[in-house]
């Protein structure tokens, strides 16, 4: 999951920024410190070769570079994140080969779903792309806030219930990678990792294929299911019954995943009840 | 129809047996060693009779050296506990590799929430406030602050909130949710538990006390200056402290109101940030970072005053460019309420907004790099004396400018696409907390302590602690910017990915390093009080320093000064030191002694925090009946208070010479002596 070892597009920008970024600011904040630890070596007190300067308290020549040189970092780091907001816009357009595949994700209490409209399947927790394709990928929550990344593709995006946020990607090498969610949504959270295969163009249309004939369907009721709060170990898929589900999600006409179950009257859980391990 | 509700409903309302989590051993454990301490401690008290000490001279005390030393000690005592919930994380991320851990995730994700919410507000907020209380009025030359008895009531406000924290230790459970109790995961639905509750209605009492903590310092700064100390020759700290508070005024009413629409969500079935009927999280969002983002500036600015103050004696120097630094401080205090947006960055806003807050918040760091330059240059052409305070001056500025590296690292929106809510973020905002915020507090209180007791701290231990706390701080969190990195998340109860285990070893051992670094701390302080006589200070000025507050003894007389110091530039006492006018402040053969009148002790403050106590005790448990009597009982002090006559007592000008002039016999058998030497 190395941020610095990108496998598509965003994230090879994102990183270029952030290194060069970093790199921007050591220029002076590497001097700055040995000038500290210079400056406080130097004029120890029992160094008396170190003159004492009481009266060295205001220097117009000094104060203009001291206001300068942070001034300057920062116009310089201002035009990179003003271009960069621009070019790496979640919603900003990724041209890739062959025609986009578009995702539709939910986080559920928790676990990840994945719908794929167009090929009218859906899988839980594991999410599988053509390599070299655009990814258009809609998110909306079922329930509590989460945050959806895969750390080797890049740009992470906030899930709202009622919402949908909209982030395109693309993998450009197969293999496979790992996603999760970035923002706490409860018990379960650290169980809301997810694998993302990245399979050759040719295979994909295969894997939905095979995907196509699971029997397990996913419809409003077998969502309603999959939405109880829990985590999902195994990596399930689905025949998607009706490709407008995650409108039905996003519009509320389904509504918001029920949080916990039994509660007593203290307010703690009743422990047992319903682990999230 | 909702059902009648029994006698015990009413008289107990959620209250139950299951509310003691007996089925937890850790937090009763915990909180059962806490509860004995606390008994011990006040059987210790009763039994040697030190009760009505500790009601007349500090429970009820309205000196604001006493109250800012009572919110210093509140400060180190959740230090500890807020401590012990970081070393329990460490361990539990140390081993929380391809297992559970020891701590399930319900238990876990109490400790993280548990953990921010009583480090920022229960001990840096504090920490701060303490010592701006203890410091400002002596170095305005001043004889109190502008409303003592708020002051008590304001300092007790605290204490109920962290008293209530604590509680939930031991009677229900704290808020799983995270130190900002997002919603729609904060809402009734998500969390039927009274852990919301408990985090909310404690910063809701706690925030009044520090609304009116900060009412109180900026009209104190604004009102309350001695004779001469114009703005423009008031010590840094004072500047700092002027615009900490500015921004608690501003921003303190922000939190209020949005937990308050949170607790009308929860309570009354309002929509505020309900996923239904209406309800907008991303409301929630914008709201608690208008807040919470000046809220680190009201906490680092502070700092940046101690090290002024630090880094100007302990280079026997003024500070270098003051007026820029005044500039620096105020352009801060401003800009800081112009940036919130940068915590949401990954929320899809568009990229013109990104854009936008991201440079804004990078300009921030144009007035913060000048301070370090500032400092920097203070050093030069100094005479540099390493005492503890110095050692961790220096220490801040090597490690807050990685943490202000990382910090407009994030706030460039590509990068913090990859960064936001990781462990790299962690690291951020702890480089910045410990390394600015925490340094600071422990630079002032080694910089201070003799001016409040009288006595030094012990040097050695005093080094020992910062060695160990230093390294500690750099072998724990640096790992975490390399987790980061690796794309961890913050809040993992548990992972499965091998290349972040060997981080977590390494910020573990970190975190022994850190314990050791607090524990020589506490021996620092236990030797120096069993070695008070030898570290005593009988000049009032231990460090050859250059404000006010080291022109009186220490500790300084109820009334601070004798008479009200007359201020001629900046660097007050430095001048009157060095230009010979030695005999304005010691040599009082000019004018004659007066009668001085200083406000009465009032339980004000102390009565008020208890009803407030059983009242918010009372509303996260829904006893109805019992948040009428605490409402009640706090409006009546109010009342009762408001319609007092006498508020004043008179120290006799008698009185006042006679405790003046044991100050000045001391300090001038010490310049005699040192005259022979
Ligand atoms: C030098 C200027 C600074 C800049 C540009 C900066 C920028 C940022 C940004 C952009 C974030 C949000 C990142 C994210 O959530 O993805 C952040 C988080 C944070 N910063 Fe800073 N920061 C600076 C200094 C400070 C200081 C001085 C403090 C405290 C004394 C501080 C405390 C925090 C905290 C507590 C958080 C995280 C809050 C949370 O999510 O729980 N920062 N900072
Ligand atoms: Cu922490
Ligand atoms: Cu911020």
């Amino acid at each position: 999951m190395n941020l610095l070892d990108p496998q598509g597009p965003v994230a090879a920008a994102n990183s270029t920024i952030l290194v060069d970024s970093v790199f921007i600011m050591l220029a002076i904040v590497v001097p700055t410190i040995f000038a500290i630890l210079a400056f406080a070596f130097w004029f120890r007190a029992s160094n008396t070769k170190a003159r004492y300067r009481p009266d060295f308290v205001y220097s117009g020549r000094v104060e203009m570079v001291v206001w300068a040189i942070p001034a300057l970092t920062v116009i310089l780091l201002g035009g990179v994140a003003w271009i960069g907001s621009h070019q790496l816009d979640p919603a900003a357009p990724v041209p890739g080969t062959g025609s986009p595949v578009r995702i539709q994700a939910v986080s559920l209490d928790w676990k990840w779903l994945f719908i794929y409209p167009d090929q009218r399947i859906a899988t839980v927790n594991s999410l599988t792309v053509p390599a070299g394709a655009e990814l258009n990928i809609q998110l909306t929550s079922s329930s509590v806030m989460n945050v959806f990344f895969i750390p080797q593709l890049g740009s992470m995006i906030y899930t709202m219930n009622g919402m949908v946020t909209k982030l395109n990607l693309r993998a450009d090498n197969q293999g496979k990678l790992q996603g999760l969610s970035a923002h706490f949504s409860g018990d379960g959270f650290p169980d809301m990792m997810f694998d993302v295969n990245v399979v050759s163009p040719l295979a994909f249309p295969d894997w939905v294929t095979t995907t196509a004939k699971t029997d397990a369907v996913l419809n409003e009721d077998s969502y309603k299911k999959l939405m109880q709060q829990g985590i999902e170990k195994g990596r399930p898929t689905y025949r998607l019954e009706d490709p407008r589900l995650f409108d039905l999600i996003a519009t509320q006409h389904i509504p918001p995943g029920p949080g916990p179950e039994l509660v007593s009257d203290a307010g703690r859980p009743h422990s047992g009840g319903h682990d999230a391990r | 129809m909702p059902a009648v509700p029994t006698v015990e409903a009413t008289m107990l309302g959620k209250l139950d047996w299951s509310a003691i989590p007996l089925d937890q051993p850790i937090p009763l454990a915990a909180g059962g060693v806490v509860l004995l301490v606390i008994l011990g401690v006040l059987a210790w008290v009763v039994v040697k009779g030190h009760l009505p000490y500790l009601w007349h001279e500090w429970i009820t005390s309205v000196d604001h050296k006493r109250i800012g030393v009572m919110y210093i000690l509140l400060a180190s005592v959740m230090l500890l506990r807020g401590g012990s919930d970081a070393i329990m994380m460490r361990i539990q991320q140390a081993i929380a590799y391809q297992s559970q851990g020891y701590l399930p995730p319900e238990h876990y994700n109490q400790i993280f929430s548990a953990h921010g919410t009583i480090m920022i507000f229960f001990v840096a907020m504090p920490f701060v406030i303490g010592l701006m209380n203890l410091v400002v009025p002596l170095q305005l030359g001043v004889r109190d602050v502008a409303f003592p008895t708020l002051n008590s009531v304001g300092f007790w406000l605290t204490a109920t909130g962290a008293l209530l924290v604590n509680l939930s230790l031991v009677i229900g459970e704290f808020a799983r949710t995270g130190w900002l109790a997002f919603p729609p995961l904060s809402e009734l639905s998500y969390s039927p538990g009274v852990g919301v509750d408990y985090y909310a209605w404690s910063l809701q009492i706690s925030g009044v006390g520090t609304l009116v903590a900060g009412i109180n310092l900026v009209t104190t700064v604004l009102k309350l200056r001695t004779k001469g100390m114009n703005y423009l020759r008031m010590p840094m700290f004072c500047w700092t402290t002027l615009a900490s508070n500015l921004l608690i005024v501003a921003a303190f009413p922000i939190l209020t109101a949005t937990l308050a629409m949170l607790l009308l969500d929860r309570y009354l079935g309002f929509h505020f940030f309900t996923n239904e009927a209406g309800g907008n999280v991303m409301m929630f969002m914008n709201l608690i970072w208008a807040w919470g983002h000046p809220e680190v500036y009201i906490l680092v600015l502070p700092a940046f005053g101690v090290y002024s103050e630090v880094v100007s004696t302990f280079s026997s120097k003024p500070l270098f460019g003051y007026r820029s630094m005044v500039l620096a401080t105020m352009a801060i205090c401003i800009i800081s309420f112009m940036v919130w947006l940068h915590h949401f960055f990954t929320m899809g806003a568009g990229p013109d907004v990104n854009a936008i807050f991201g440079i804004a918040s990078m300009i921030i760091a144009v007035p913060t790099g000048v301070k370090i330059y500032n400092w920097l240059f203070t050093m030069y052409g100094g005479r540099i004396r390493f005492a503890t305070p110095m050692l961790w001056s220096v220490g801040f500025m090597v490690t807050f400018i990685i943490g202000g590296l990382t910090g407009v690292l994030v706030a460039v929106p590509p990068a913090d696409f990859m960064l936001h809510n990781s462990m790299f973020l962690v690291a951020h905002f702890h480089n910045v907390i410990i390394g600015g915020v925490l340094f600071a507090a422990f630079a002032g209180f080694e910089y201070w302590f003799p001016k409040a007791f009288g006595f030094r701290l012990d040097e050695r231990w005093g080094k020992v602690g910062f060695w160990f706390t230093f390294v500690g701080f750099w072998v724990t969190f640096m790992p975490l910017y390399i987790a980061g990195m690796l794309g961890m998340t913050r809040r993992m109860q548990h992972y499965d990915v091998a290349e972040w285990r060997p981080w977590m070893l390494v910020a573990a051992f970190g975190m022994l390093l850190l314990t050791i670094g607090v524990l020589a701390q506490v021996t620092q302080i236990v030797v120096s009080i069993r070695n008070r006589e030898a570290l005593r200070d009988r000049t009032g000025d231990p460090w050859d320093g250059r404000s006010l507050e080291w022109a009186t003894s220490s500790p300084p007389p109820v009334f601070n000064f004798a008479f009200d110091p007359d201020v001629r530039g900046e660097d007050a006492y430095w001048a009157l030191k060095h230009h010979a006018k030695q005999q304005q402040l010691e040599d009082h053969s000019g004018p004659e002694y007066q009668d001085i009148e200083m406000p009465k002790n009032s339980p004000t403050g102390f009565v008020c925090a208890f009803f407030a106590t059983v009242m918010g005790f009372a509303l996260i448990w829904h006893i109805w009946w019992m948040v009428i009597l605490g409402g009640v009982g706090a409006f009546a002090t109010f009342v009762v208070f408001a319609w007092r006559d006498h508020d004043e007592y008179v120290i006799p000008a008698a009185e006042v010479e006679r405790i003046d002039r044991i100050n000045i016999e001391e300090r001038r058998n010490l310049v005699s002596l040192a005259g022979t030497l």
